[in-house]
């Protein structure tokens, strides 16, 4: 069987400096993957350069076997949230609504069907009573939850989420990682940037973790030994006292 | 004589209404996709572009309307290129890009023609259309309120959204220079009622009134083009009865319908914004 996503020596550079050098692995299908590592690692590139938004110096990225055009409305893609114009005039259920738009294709609008499916997507994330709001009046959960309803209404088999618990309340956060698990459960493939080391083995069934080149990929306790984590974050081991971790 | 028995006596006036109507609804609805863009300044930049292009047309004696959206579209793609490939960065790109198009139509009307046209092109001259002008109004309105029904969705989602709309395969280049292309044909309609200098005050004016008084695109798109023809309408009236110049007219009654959403909209008022705050305070004391 082919693997959901595979990355094969993906390089990529803005401007002459490399962002992501030689990044190879290949995550079997209903995995939940986090992507870690220090700031400036190249995590949101690599993630950005898997969506092919940017362009790449070298590699291949396949998706089950197919190559990433082929298959790119298979893919769900979830913003930072600093990167939303909070103040556009969308109501939430509009913006789960865009999840129904690749499937749709050019010249179809929603109907009632789409609007029911994305009426339920917003109840699988606990937040339907606030489907007329506009989303700038929600809450940073509330609306990191709307974002991920419309990933769901997109019924991909990836999904990339960047950063999705960076800002946001416990109860959201709880929210969004059973969800993410559930989807896994089905056979979904998810892949997460994340800031930080905590909670990595509760949430994760695997990390990639990224300081420009891959460092370490596998099993969570294969990565989250100490060599592995001093040499992606060598110079930042206050960090790592803070865990507990002993270098 | 009231104004509306001059427009029923008077065929120039006639066609200065239905002009002026058409183009406050074109401007509103494509105004909308500006402003939530964050493209105010690109609209004024191309605005201003088509000037060398409208020259070039007039000297070559072909309608004018291939040439100002030929130089129109160049304009805006040599603003995309400096910004993309150095570090200028795309607001001083459109200056340095729509001035120097704006210089080289000047230098290429002087040279030809008398200065009254200039005049009108810059200023514009409702009072003056003539029928084949309002038919390039009717035609170009039509395309424009076509193009906009059919790609509604991409629009939305390319203006709300550009990463994911990137990601599912749009060409999003390809949507932002159609984009940049309705604008031209908009200025070019918008040539005769309010000219080119003030054009951008009837595409960003009347969405940025709507975008103060609804949350939904639909509603602002069609509160837009409302008020845009209202704009027109009553401007129209004021030009015509104290004799005023008809672009700057509209663009003040334009203005003035801002003022009224910036201060009482239900929502976005500051008023209701003042008071809101003012209660919560007595509240607390």
């Amino acid at each position: 069987m082919n693997p959901a996503l595979s990355v094969k020596s993906l390089f990529v550079s803005y401007h002459g400096n490399e962002a992501v050098k030689n990044v190879s692995f290949s995550i079997e299908p209903g995995k939940l993957v986090g992507i870690i590592g220090p700031n400036g690692a190249g995590k949101s590139t690599l993630l950005k350069a898997l969506l092919n938004l940017i362009p790449k110096d070298k590699g291949e990225v396949q998706i089950y076997g197919k190559s990433f055009n082929e298959l790119r409305k298979s893919v769900a893609y979830v913003p930072q949230r600093s990167n939303i114009d909070w103040d556009f005039p969308i109501t939430v259920l509009d913006t789960v609504l865009l999840g129904t738009y690749p499937k749709l294709g050019l010249f179809k609008r929603p109907k009632k069907s789409e609007k029911e499916w994305a009426l339920q997507c917003l109840q699988r994330v606990g937040i339907a009573e606030f489907s007329k709001r506009q989303i700038g009046e929600l809450s940073g959960g509330q609306q990191q939850r709307v974002f991920l309803a419309r990933a769901l209404a997109q019924e991909s088999e990836l999904l990339f989420l960047d950063e999705p618990f960076v800002g946001i309340d416990v109860s959201s956060e709880e929210t969004i990682i059973t969800i993410l698990k559930e989807l896994k459960n089905s056979g979904k493939t998810i892949l997460v940037v994340h800031h930080d080391l905590s909670k990595v083995s509760d949430y994760f069934d695997q990390l990639v973790l990224l300081n420009k080149e891959l460092i370490g990929f596998g099993e969570i306790n294969q990565v989250l030994n100490a060599e592995v984590l001093a040499k992606a974050y060598s110079g930042q081991f206050s960090f790592l006292d803070s865990l507990g971790v002993k270098v | 004589m009231s104004f509306i028995e001059a427009v029923i006596q008077y065929g120039f006036l006639q066609k200065a209404l239905l002009t002026s109507i058409m183009v406050g609804i074109i401007c509103g609805v494509v105004g909308c996709f500006i402003i939530l863009r964050g493209m105010a300044l690109m609209g004024d930049a191309i605005s201003h572009a088509v000037l060398p292009g409208v020259a070039i047309a007039y000297m070559l004696g072909i309608n004018f309307f291939a040439g100002a959206v030929i130089s129109g579209v160049l304009t805006a793609m040599s603003i995309g290129f400096v910004s993309q490939n150095s570090r200028i960065k795309n607001d001083i790109s459109i200056g340095i890009m729509f001035t120097a198009a704006f210089a080289l139509g000047i230098i290429l009307i002087t040279l030809m023609k008398s200065s009254t046209d200039l005049y009108h092109i810059l200023f514009g001259n409702v009072l003056a259309v003539r029928p084949s002008d309002m038919w390039t109004t009717l035609g170009i309105g039509i395309f424009v309120l076509i193009s906009i029904y059919l790609f509604y969705k991409e629009l939305l989602v390319t203006s709300f959204d550009p990463t994911m709309a990137e990601a599912y395969g749009l060409p999003i280049k390809i949507i932002h220079y159609f984009l940049m292309t309705l604008l031209t044909m908009v200025t070019v309609a918008s040539l005769q009622t309010v000219g080119i200098i003030l054009v951008v005050a009837m595409l960003i004016t009347p969405a940025a009134t709507a975008y103060l008084l609804t949350d939904r695109l639909w509603v602002m798109i069609y509160l837009s083009a409302g008020l845009g023809v209202i704009a027109s309408v009553v401007g129209l009236y004021f030009s015509f009865t104290y004799n005023l110049a008809s672009g700057a007219t509209i663009v003040l009654v334009s203005t003035a319908l801002f003022l009224l959403a910036f201060g009482f909209s239900p929502k976005q008022g500051i008023l209701w914004r003042f008071l809101k705050a003012r209660r919560k305070k007595q509240a607390l004391s």
